[in-house]
């Protein structure tokens, strides 16, 4: 299938083959998820709704529900206004969300539809029941991608809901309140930050929160509006926290940057807390927010984690690696396979935005001096690297798997879109435990790979 | 009745309740604004037909979504290029809106045509083009004359309307191609195999009973599809039509302009498979074809038994539920299940035609929910209300199943197995039965109270 790719590189400008990013509106919709009974709203096409749930239900295998203002010619002449008004109406009566979270998109963008000003005429009309709320997200396909997608709407939780905070700061229990932006994770992952900062003895709010919705057990019952999600209350009382911590600047930046203006919390802009560096500086923030000395359990995490990266050493060590996907996830990795020993050598995402280039440099500091870095990049100059300079491994998401079949080399599915394998949403990739998890897939890959190349007196049972 | 808009009443019926008859479903209307529909756009419409013709170079003009929701979905496979697997976008940026992408487009085709060496290239529209006014049509035709192949423009613009739309949109396409080559060699005896997609390599088994049929097939439309095939597909003496909702505008035009009869059939199920073959014996008016069609049904039917009588006792009375995309492949669905011993009790599509409903209605059992353009909680409380063993749809019904316990079958784009043919009913029963009777379904509150054909070891009910 990848037969076509040249091996000499050139500059493209016209042009994406195999994109290693997709829209905004797909990260709008996620992260509206993961507000407690939202029904995500996506103003334009059917078509846009449709493939959105698709793709979010091929990576979760969980029903993914969102509604359409269903464009037609008429609405893409005469705006997108009286689609909204009567979509509003029909989602409070039929679906009763307590949230409705609407996004625009490309042709709802282009033609210029106004959102806060139509959302005023819904609810004078009437479209909109007394104590439901909708807020909005500018979102139109044509500028960054599903990240940047996530990180708007994030921050438009905030902005429509945050307030100042009125009451004092500190909780009766004596625990300190602290808001986390999870980034586009897994909801094991915002399950594993929450779990994380509890040890640390401080009560979060994990805006948005997919886990308990993406991940809701089968219950034998179909439940619309899964139990879980961060509430409109918690999004209320953010302005009552110490500090907002966002994890990975592209999908949390923004939300915490609004908490900081709405409420005057502080922001803490960390990288996703992948591997042990990335998790050390995530404890060491929540250590300093809280007060409060790192408790043993953690510690000893943090040791299991210390001690299979000595076990396993050996098997890592000056191993080539190219890693792609959305540049948070794609920075934290780079990180923790320097960590490990290995070298990433290609790394790649294909989100618009110069800072991912320097702050995979930062993070390298010259432990791999000749490594390509590319934002806005695609798959197929990623390919084309791979041929230049083969890998012993290769980390991304599904979209990868092409390219491990055509070059032949192990491959660990990271990220999103996991499309072809199970499990993902249940196991977190965030923290010590995370980090142990990640390791046991690169080990995993690379041992197979090793006993599968073997010759007969070489395949050995110990390794 | 299950919890339904206002709007969408004359949407859902139940068969042959009334005397008289239920009255025609309205169906074919757009979908309400704000309902959770499980639909899709004239894009997609256009990109499931079109995107199997494998040796075609298909670029996506517009924001890099539309491609990367498009981007090898579809198992349509292809027995030689995979050209059609590769994700071509403009990847439209806020500065193209303002200025215009045609510049974008055209250096893209240019790029991807010295490098492939596509047959032909197909420019898809994308909603937000139609808006901007890039002129698609004059950089096609342009770029055409440069390359020498033609470079077609599908009017896929997603507001345009559903994903039927985009079928249309299609099929303008195709038909821009057929008729573009000379027919030697295509004999008295030949056909066109229009709305076939070859998921799991299906077409394969259809076009080896038309071989052994002694009938020639000129161009898959178009799985496994290739430019040149359809370029001459104007010669065949017949079209064959599956899938109707996708195709048959093509197959009107060809009958129009090239006088070429057409024949609506369907691979699914046995009687359904054996009608296309005697269908196609008797167009030709050949005793010794219609011979060899009983041949092949026969023997088909013969080695597909022995795994439905193996599977049919498991079966027998359970209920279940279709909801897919063209009402025409539930007619076949209900035909099929019933072969297991199973009986119909909900069934619905996302873009039937009144035609298409009356045929469900007349064809199901007295009672039985028919329903146009549903929503997840449609759909699951019809699932809970009909008690219903399995379900057979898509990617955006199989969660809402699995969440109440109910078995589930793909017959969608994701399905892995050929389900087509004889073999694809033998295929089907074996599938069908692997999910109705797996043993999770004991662990769910619905299943627990009854007893199971084959318990777990230990455990408590």
């Amino acid at each position: 299938m990848l037969d076509h790719t040249p091996v000499a590189v050139m500059e493209r400008h016209a042009l994406r083959i195999n994109p290693a990013k997709t829209c905004q509106p797909i990260g709008a919709l996620y992260a509206a998820s993961g507000l407690h009974r939202c029904l995500p709203h996506s103003h334009g096409s059917q078509g846009c709704c449709s493939y959105h749930r698709s793709h979010l239900t091929r990576h979760f295998r969980e029903p993914v529900m969102a509604s359409s203002s269903s464009f037609t010619e008429g609405a893409s002449v005469f705006g997108g206004a009286s689609n909204l008004v009567q979509a509003l109406g029909t989602i409070f009566s039929t679906y009763g969300p307590d949230v409705v979270a609407v996004h625009t998109t490309c042709l709802s963008e282009t033609i210029g539809d106004d959102i806060p000003s139509i959302i005023a005429r819904a609810r004078e009309e009437g479209a909109i029941p007394d104590g439901k709320h909708v807020i909005h997200a500018s979102t139109p396909s044509y500028s960054g991608s599903h990240v940047t997608g996530f990180a708007a709407m994030a921050a438009g939780m905030v902005n429509y809901f945050a307030e100042e905070p009125t009451s004092s700061r500190r909780r009766k229990d004596g625990r300190t309140r602290v808001n986390i932006v999870p980034g586009f994770v897994e909801p094991s992952d915002m399950r594993e930050v929450r779990r994380i900062a509890e040890l640390m003895n401080l009560t979060p709010t994990v805006l948005p929160d997919t886990s308990g919705v993406l991940d809701a057990p089968a219950t034998g019952t179909y439940e619309f509006y899964p139990k879980g999600g961060v509430t409109v209350d918690e999004l209320r009382g953010l302005g009552r926290a110490v500090a907002t911590v966002a994890l990975g600047p592209q999908a949390s930046r923004a939300a915490a940057v609004a908490v900081e203006n709405r409420c005057y919390v502080p922001r803490e802009i960390l990288d996703l807390p992948i591997g042990i560096a990335a998790t050390d500086r995530f404890v060491g923030v929540l250590r300093r927010r809280a007060a409060y000395e790192v408790p043993g359990e953690l510690l000893d995490e943090r040791g299991q984690l210390v001690d299979l990266m000595a076990d396993a050493r050996q098997h890592l060590h000056g191993k080539k690696v190219a890693i792609f996907g959305d540049p948070d996830h794609v920075v934290a990795m780079a990180e923790f396979v320097a960590d490990l020993g290995m070298r990433p050598v290609h790394i790649l995402t294909g989100t618009p935005g110069k800072s991912f280039e320097k702050r995979v440099g930062t993070l390298l500091a010259g432990r791999s001096p000749d490594a390509n870095v590319r934002s806005r990049g695609d798959l197929f100059l990623l390919h084309q690297w791979m041929k230049n300079d083969p890998v012993d491994l290769l980390i991304g998401t599904s979209y990868g798997k092409h390219l491990a079949r055509a070059e032949d080399v192990p491959f660990v599915r990271y990220g999103w879109p996991i499309l072809d394998r199970f499990g993902h949403s249940y196991f977190p990739s965030v923290g010590y435990r995370g980090g142990l998890r990640l390791m046991e897939k690169i080990l995993d890959a690379l041992l197979d790979r090793r006993d599968r190349d073997a010759p007969d007196e070489e395949f050995e049972l110990i390794l | 009745m299950a919890r339904i808009l206002k709007a969408r009443e004359g949407q859902v019926t139940r068969s042959r309740i009334s005397v008289d008859g239920a009255p025609d479903l309205d169906c074919d209307r757009r979908s309400v604004a704000g309902s959770v529909s499980q639909r899709a756009c004239t894009f997609c419409g256009s990109r499931v037909v079109l995107y199997p013709i494998a040796d075609a170079l298909h670029l996506v003009h517009g924001p890099v979504g539309c491609a990367v929701y498009t981007w090898d979905i579809r198992g349509a496979l292809s027995s030689g290029p995979q050209l059609h697997r590769l994700s071509f976008s403009t990847d439209l940026r806020e500065r193209h809106v303002v200025f215009g992408g045609e510049q974008q487009l055209e250096a893209s085709l240019v790029e991807l045509i010295a490098r492939h060496r596509p047959n032909a290239a197909f420019v898809y529209a994308t909603c937000i083009v139609g808006v901007i006014g890039d002129d698609v049509d004059a950089v096609c035709r342009a770029v055409s004359g440069r390359t020498g192949i033609p470079v077609i423009p599908v009017r896929s613009e997603g507001f345009r309307g559903s994903k039927r739309d985009g079928y249309s949109a299609a099929c303008r396409a195709l038909e821009s191609l057929v008729g573009t080559a000379p027919t030697d060699g295509v004999t008295a005896h030949s056909v066109n195999l229009l709305g076939d997609f070859n998921l799991a390599g299906e077409i394969w088994i259809i076009r080896d009973y038309l071989e052994r049929l002694g009938v020639q097939v000129v161009a898959n439309l178009t799985g496994d599809g290739r430019v040149a095939d359809i370029r001459r597909a104007h010669g065949a003496a017949l079209n064959l039509v599956q899938c109707s909702g996708s195709t048959v505008g093509l197959a009107e035009h060809l009958r129009e302009r090239y006088g070429q009869p057409y024949l609506r059939v369907s691979y699914f199920g046995f009687e359904d498979m054996a009608e296309a073959l005697y269908g196609v014996a008797r167009h030709f008016k050949d005793p010794q074809m219609m011979l060899r069609a009983r041949e092949i049904v026969a023997e088909g039917i013969t080695e597909a038994m022995p795994v439905i009588r193996a599977v049919r006792p498991d079966l027998e009375g359970k209920r279940a539920a279709i909801y897919v995309g063209g009402a025409f492949k539930a007619v076949s669905l209900v035909r099929a299940l019933r072969t297991l011993g199973m009986r119909t009790v909900m069934v619905g599509s996302q873009t039937g035609t009144a035609e298409d409903y009356r045929t469900l209605t007349a064809l199901c059992d007295p009672g039985t929910v028919v329903v146009d353009d549903s929503n997840p909680l449609e759909l699951a409380s019809f699932l809970v209300e009909e008690d219903v063993d399995l379900f057979v749809g898509g990617v955006k019904e199989r969660p809402v199943a699995y969440k109440l316990g109910v078995a589930f079958c793909d017959h969608n784009h994701e399905r892995k197995i050929a389900l087509e043919g004889f073999v694809g009913m033998a295929n089907f029963a074996k599938e069908v039965h692997a999910s109705v009777t797996s043993p999770v379904w004991q662990l769910t509150p619905r299943r627990r109270r009854e007893p199971s054909p084959s318990p777990l070891p230990g455990a408590v009910r």
